[in-house]
């Protein structure tokens, strides 16, 4: 074996070594333990068909596709601005909105979902200074429901989605807007017909991490949502901690993992991928 | 020029700055219909500023600019109807050749027949035809630079801006493209704005060339006249091989300070102390033992240089200077080897006196 590839191997070694260690090892064990209660192959597949074939548990998915959904267009609509902003702002402006979008990104998920607890809550400060200009006369219910949980997963994964698009848009070469301009075309159409499809590749990549990402979201929707609004991550930690039908939760973790490795797949496609191939 | 064509192109004392370095000053010209006109200088002279002026991605801070008769100075890019070739080409990765080529029509919103017939038309100009659904990561340097072209020339432009559009070719392709550009544009009646830092492909293409340094024109005229008579030590050496030679005036007489005595076709003014300036091929190479005249400076032949069409002599000459001098390779010419002392001989009419 030549030596770079050794070297490559080497480089390789610790970061394998640490996620087969400490992610696929236990996913493995655990998986394999919660089954092999089960006892026999034939008893597997009748409870894999009894989990498809459960309303909560089909719901549920349904919730999390949805909920996923909503939370990656909401991101892009916002994100997609904001990184323009971010590709084309210089010096100060350029650290102040960095720091805005970077800095949330280093705080604690849980923390961040509290802040907005206190924000959204019924006696929170959006229902407070709505309830003093007299634009409504009782609370709003911001929180413990579906649109708690989407503005707080948008907010928690927005960082993703303008980090993304950033690079996506600062690899737009200048003058090929300039060539644009000088060819005739209005700020519009530059956009449209040149900006836009150069940054495709980006809003893809983008949406497909936000996306895998709000599909195994856990404590956000743990602490916002309502009754109505169990998301998958939520159903497998109540079917281990409440029910402990350990099965049934390595059944929907599965369940998850194929979604999301799917996701992964179609992300790997677009992720490396420059405007110029991307056609 | 008759008063109801008016000029192509016009500007006049254009003028910007960034922060406190003044980029283009005051400069002022005017480019009939139909000419091909060549900003020339070194890279910082201020020709791609010029450029972008004209083009208006950016504002000037002073002078006007007039298109076709019509005040342009501060109209976006759109209304100035101009076509644009690149330097790096800005081929439009996500479009095709086809898609590239009608890209000034479609925003114009044309008519899908008539884009179709006008892209074909162009590309058949730049010998693309076939090409139509190939994406510039499909083309090479050449190709891509003929799809920059058509692209130029499908909206019909009266004029034509082109920046430094073969840069990146090698130099037979460059030569190539060189001449089909200058065959499109006379074929389309076009004015064409053209800058470059090559002096060879300025000469070769131009009517009329701007030589620019720091901001300002050096010098303007037609690729003979500036390389002939130039005015400056600058564009001398600037344009093609120059020997630019010490000399001053005492008592009214050119001389070298060994004192070789010199003469010039035309006076140059008052200037005391300066260059006197021939081309290497105006040089002839006389045996030390040949009778003494005016226009002659005695040296020792260092290296010969075989150049195929041209023999080039370094011959050095009082104060350690180098003169060049390019003898044809033709059958009659004798030849020096190094070593040889020689006398540098010229014609008063291809000598100038420039200040330094």
């Amino acid at each position: 074996m030549p030596l770079y590839r050794i070297s490559q191997w080497a480089l390789i070694a610790p970061a394998l070594v640490l996620v087969i260690a400490l992610f696929m090892m236990p996913i493995a064990w655990f998986v394999g333990a919660s089954l092999a209660e089960l006892g026999s192959i034939d008893a597997i597949w009748s409870e894999a068909k009894s989990v498809l074939g459960s309303r909560a548990i089909l719901g549920a998915i349904w919730t999390t596709n949805v909920i996923a959904l909503v939370v990656t267009i909401s991101a892009l609509i916002i994100g997609y601005p904001l990184s323009y902003a971010l590709s084309r702002a210089k010096g100060l402006a350029f650290s102040l909105i960095l720091i805005c979008i970077v800095v949330p990104y280093f705080t604690s998920v849980v923390v961040r979902t509290y802040a907005w607890m206190v924000i959204l809550g019924r006696n929170g400060i959006v229902n407070q200074v709505l309830l003093s200009t007299g634009l409504i006369n009782e609370p709003l219910n911001l929180m413990y429901n579906r649109l708690g949980v989407v503005i707080g997963m948008t907010y928690v994964l927005l960082p993703y989605m303008v980090l993304t698009l950033f690079g996506a848009m600062k690899a737009v070469d200048s003058r090929l807007l300039q060539a644009a301009e000088g060819m005739g075309a209005r700020p519009l159409t530059i956009f449209a017909k040149v900006f836009l499809p150069l940054t495709l590749h980006g809003v893809m990549a983008g949406s497909l991490i936000v996306f895998i990402l709000a599909i195994g979201f856990f404590i956000t929707p743990a602490l916002m949502g309502g009754t109505g609004d169990i998301m998958m991550a939520t159903l497998i930690e109540r079917e281990i901690e409440v029910s402990q039908n350990w099965p049934v939760a390595a059944l929907m973790t599965i369940a998850l993992l194929a979604i999301t490795l799917t996701l992964y797949a179609l992300y790997g496609r677009f992720a490396d991928r420059s405007g110029e191939r991307f056609v | 020029m008759k008063p109801s064509t008016p000029p192509s192109v016009e500007l006049s004392a254009l003028r910007k700055s960034y922060g406190r370095e003044t980029v283009v000053k005051d400069i002022s010209l005017t480019i009939p219909q139909g000419e091909f006109f060549s900003l020339l200088g070194p890279s910082g002279s201020g020709k791609t500023t010029t450029l972008s002026l004209l083009a208006g991605f950016i504002r000037p801070d002073q002078g006007r600019i007039h298109i076709n008769g019509t005040d342009a100075t501060f109209a976006p890019p759109r209304e100035r109807g101009l076509g644009m070739v690149f330097q790096n080409y800005a081929i439009f990765p996500h479009l095709d050749v086809f898609g590239n080529v009608a890209f000034p029509l479609t925003i114009r919103k044309l008519p899908k027949a008539e884009i179709a017939e006008r892209v074909k038309k162009a590309l058949e100009m730049v010998k693309l035809t076939g090409f139509e659904s190939r994406f510039a990561r499909q083309l090479s340097g050449g190709q891509q630079q003929r799809v920059a072209l058509a692209r130029a020339i499908v909206g019909h432009p009266s004029v034509v801006l082109m920046d430094e559009p073969l840069g990146a070719l090698d130099k037979n392709l460059r030569y190539h493209m060189q001449v089909e550009i200058k065959e499109i544009s006379r074929r389309l009646g076009m004015t064409v704005v053209y800058v470059t830092h090559d002096q060879e492909e300025a000469l070769t293409m131009s009517d009329r060339i701007a030589i620019m340094d720091r901001g300002v024109i050096a010098q303007m005229g037609s690729p003979r006249a500036i390389y002939e008579r130039p005015e400056s030590s600058f564009v001398a050496k600037f344009l093609g091989e120059a020997n630019l030679i010490e000399a001053r005036r005492v008592n009214g007489v050119l001389q070298s300070a060994t004192g070789s005595q010199f003469q010039t076709a035309e006076d140059i003014g008052d200037l005391n102390d300066g260059k006197l300036f021939v081309r290497p091929e105006k040089v002839t190479l006389l045996p030390s033992d040949a009778p003494p005249n005016v226009n002659q400076l005695p040296g020792e032949v260092r290296r010969v240089s075989f150049l195929g069409n041209i023999i080039r002599y370094e011959v050095s000459v009082v104060n350690d200077q180098t003169v060049l001098c390019d003898a044809a390779n033709g059958s009659s010419s004798s030849t020096f080897s190094p070593g040889d002392k020689v006398l540098l001989s010229w014609q008063s009419a291809d000598a100038r006196f420039l200040g330094k």
